[in-house]
């Protein structure tokens, strides 16, 4: 694929991504935030994230898997989660957090079960599109190319 | 930070669990020019600002931290160092918000923040240096011309909510004192330039009232007089005075001092000032007819919040124990920031030695001033704002020993007692102030254990101008003394140096 294509294809792509409200706005800043000094500080960021929420949702499981469900305990990681997410821009992790939290609040542990299925879903869709994203810039410059804030299309 | 002040290279500590927050903070906050710290606990965090009290401008705090609460740090951080703190949260909810403002945030940042929101973080830094400043410049204004602090109080904002209404309730009560004279139909405008009771003019204060002498009516139209001060008024040395009775009477107290209570037994309002001139005169002191000579409901001109509010009937501990409560853990923490400083003593409070850099240096500035009527508005602000830069020269330096500031003499105290017993001022053990209003209370809290550590400096000069000073606040029935309004220190005040 010549370099001209990757690009189109990269843009294409990130467009995707906030086309179906899986990243907002908030993702667009983080290039911005980048310079010579840290010339990946973007994936840097996306990778704290990716090991935070591992972590996060890893000991969400486990609490929620408790035989007596500690909503004192399941709140703060879902709070910590959306939290993360919003760093990000992960838009559609953080939705499904808000709806946990409210089922926490009604201390529903079957639908904070589903809940919990909900943000998996949501978190291991942008994981793997943002890894996805990562590889085809990393195409690009491996064939030469340059990756700036407006490849991303906007 | 003595920068004629640039946001540039502002010291901010950002403390967030979050670490990609973390990561993305520091840059941006880096990208605004300033310079960053980051900490992912709020132990830490603490541990990092009592490590070095002066290393950070300003702290970023994430509500939300493991390890303890958000708003606990931020109530240390902002009693404890009285730094002003950002919050920020994922959760917008009013209440949370609203939670952090209450526990003293200067705001409350929504995640995902922006670029633009963290730009102009360092307005709250400015913002309280400059309060800082006018709180102290404060200290040196002994007239009651507080008209121009009004506009004053429109700079401030922020977090202090304490002190923006305690600014609020001096022009209240000040505003009142002037409506009173209704000798001077012109009296709002000629009484809008501020008096700054420098040491030589509180010399003549003094002087003038030694030589009414024990046993001549001393009220503020005859010190007035013998002070031979054209541009004074009545009103100044009206509050003036009250002012420095007051002083004289923490003064015994020390430390203890939190209460002016001898009971307003019978009084139901003050009198206007004119009608009080006639009375002092007239040697009457009768209740009735004090009651009779209202001026106006003081409960509506001044504002008083209504917890504070009381009947002026009988004096009962007015500060409700909430109001108490608030104020103090301020008293013990924050810097003292004498509202009110009389008498070359009080004139130029000695600082404590960690604390109110400000104060020292601006008595230089004051003794340049002293006898000009002086329009204070932020020109002084403006000196104040770098007092690191300046010496710290004290007038009363060969008076009083700097390096002991908490030395309260005990003979001095007892000569203090002894005066204000003769006055028959109650001396009350209860722990609540005379004032009904708490931002008041406040100052005088404030006041109180600034005074507590550096009176005692001050006692030998003061009594050496006093010694006869029992009779100059005697005489006046009890009643008339203690006001729960601040309407009614001027009617003790203009009734209470007359000895009949």
């Amino acid at each position: 694929m010549e370099l001209g294509q990757m690009q189109k294809s990269l843009q294409d792509y990130t467009k995707s991504l906030f086309v179906e409200g899986i990243l907002d706005s908030q993702f667009l800043q983080l290039p911005q935030l980048q310079d010579e000094s840290n010339s990946d500080f973007v994936s840097q960021v996306v990778s704290l994230f990716f090991q935070d929420s591992d972590r996060i949702l890893n000991d969400l499981s486990l609490s929620l898997d408790q035989k007596v469900v500690d909503f004192e305990k399941v709140d703060p990681y879902v709070h910590q989660l959306k939290g993360s997410s919003s760093s990000i821009g992960a838009q559609r992790v953080k939705n499904a957090c808000v709806v946990f939290r409210s089922f926490c609040e009604q201390k529903n542990v079957e639908a904070c079960h589903r809940c919990l299925q909900q943000v998996k879903q949501e978190y291991y869709l942008v994981k793997n599109r943002l890894e996805t994203l990562f590889k085809l810039e990393q195409q690009i410059v491996a064939s030469g190319g340059m990756i700036s804030a407006m490849d991303l299309g906007f | 930070m003595d920068k004629g002040f640039s946001p540039v290279g502002l010291r901010v500590l950002v403390v967030d669990d979050d670490p990609t927050w973390l990561k993305i903070l520091e840059k941006m906050l880096k990208k605004c020019s300033y310079e960053v710290t980051t900490c992912g606990l709020a132990r830490e965090a603490l541990r990092l600002l009592r490590e070095r009290k002066d290393r950070y401008d300003i702290v970023i705090s994430d509500v939300n931290m493991p390890d303890m609460d958000g708003f606990k740090l931020l109530e240390h951080v902002g009693l404890e160092l009285d730094l002003p703190v950002i919050m920020m949260s994922v959760d917008g909810e009013t209440k949370r918000v609203m939670k952090g403002v209450q526990h003293g945030a200067c705001d409350y940042l929504l995640k995902p923040i922006r670029m633009k929101e963290l730009k102009i973080i360092w307005q709250h830094v400015l913002r309280k240096k400059l309060q800082e400043v006018r709180d102290i410049e404060g200290c040196y204004e002994g007239g009651a011309d507080w008209f121009t602090r009004n506009d004053e109080t429109h700079y401030l904002g922020g977090g202090e909510d304490v002190s923006f209404g305690r600014k609020r309730k001096e022009f209240d009560f000040e505003k009142k004192l002037l409506l009173q004279d209704e000798s001077d139909p012109s009296s709002s405008t000629s009484k809008k330039a501020r008096v700054v009771w420098s040491f030589e003019l509180h010399q003549k204060f003094v002087n003038a009232v030694n030589q009414i002498g024990c046993d001549h009516k001393a009220g503020p139209k005859k010190i007035l007089d013998l002070m031979n001060v054209p541009w004074l008024t009545r009103e100044n040395v009206a509050s003036h005075l009250q002012k420095y009775r007051l002083y004289l009477s923490r003064l015994e107290k020390g430390k203890e001092l939190k209460c002016y209570s001898g009971g307003v037994k019978n009084m139901d309002s003050p009198p206007k000032d004119a009608e009080f001139s006639s009375l002092i005169h007239k040697g009457e002191t009768d209740p009735k007819q004090l009651a009779s000579s209202s001026v106006s409901d003081p409960s509506s001109d001044v504002h008083m919040p209504p917890k504070a509010k009381k009947t002026r009937v009988e004096f009962d501990p007015p500060i409700s124990s909430s109001a108490f409560d608030s104020l103090i853990p301020w008293d013990d923490v924050i810097e003292p920031k004498p509202t009110i400083l009389y008498e070359s003593s009080f004139l130029q409070q000695q600082p404590l030695p960690s604390q109110s850099p400000y104060v020292a240096n601006s008595a230089p500035t004051l003794m340049e001033d002293e006898m000009k009527p002086s329009y204070e508005t932020c020109v002084n602000a403006d000196e104040f704002l770098m007092p690191q830069d300046k010496n710290s020269t004290v007038i009363l330096q060969d008076l009083v020993d700097l390096s002991a500031p908490s030395v309260i003499s005990s003979n001095v105290t007892n000569d203090t007692e002894t005066m204000l017993r003769s006055l028959n001022w109650e001396l009350p053990e209860s722990h609540h102030s005379g004032f009904i209003d708490t931002d008041l209370d406040f100052s005088w809290i404030q006041n109180e254990h600034f005074l507590a550590n550096t009176s005692g400096n001050f006692q030998n000069f003061q009594f050496q101008d006093y010694s006869c000073s029992p009779s100059l606040l005697s005489e006046l029935p009890p009643h008339l003394w203690f006001g729960n309004e601040p309407e009614e220190y001027t009617l003790m005040i203009d009734n209470g140096l007359f000895i009949s």
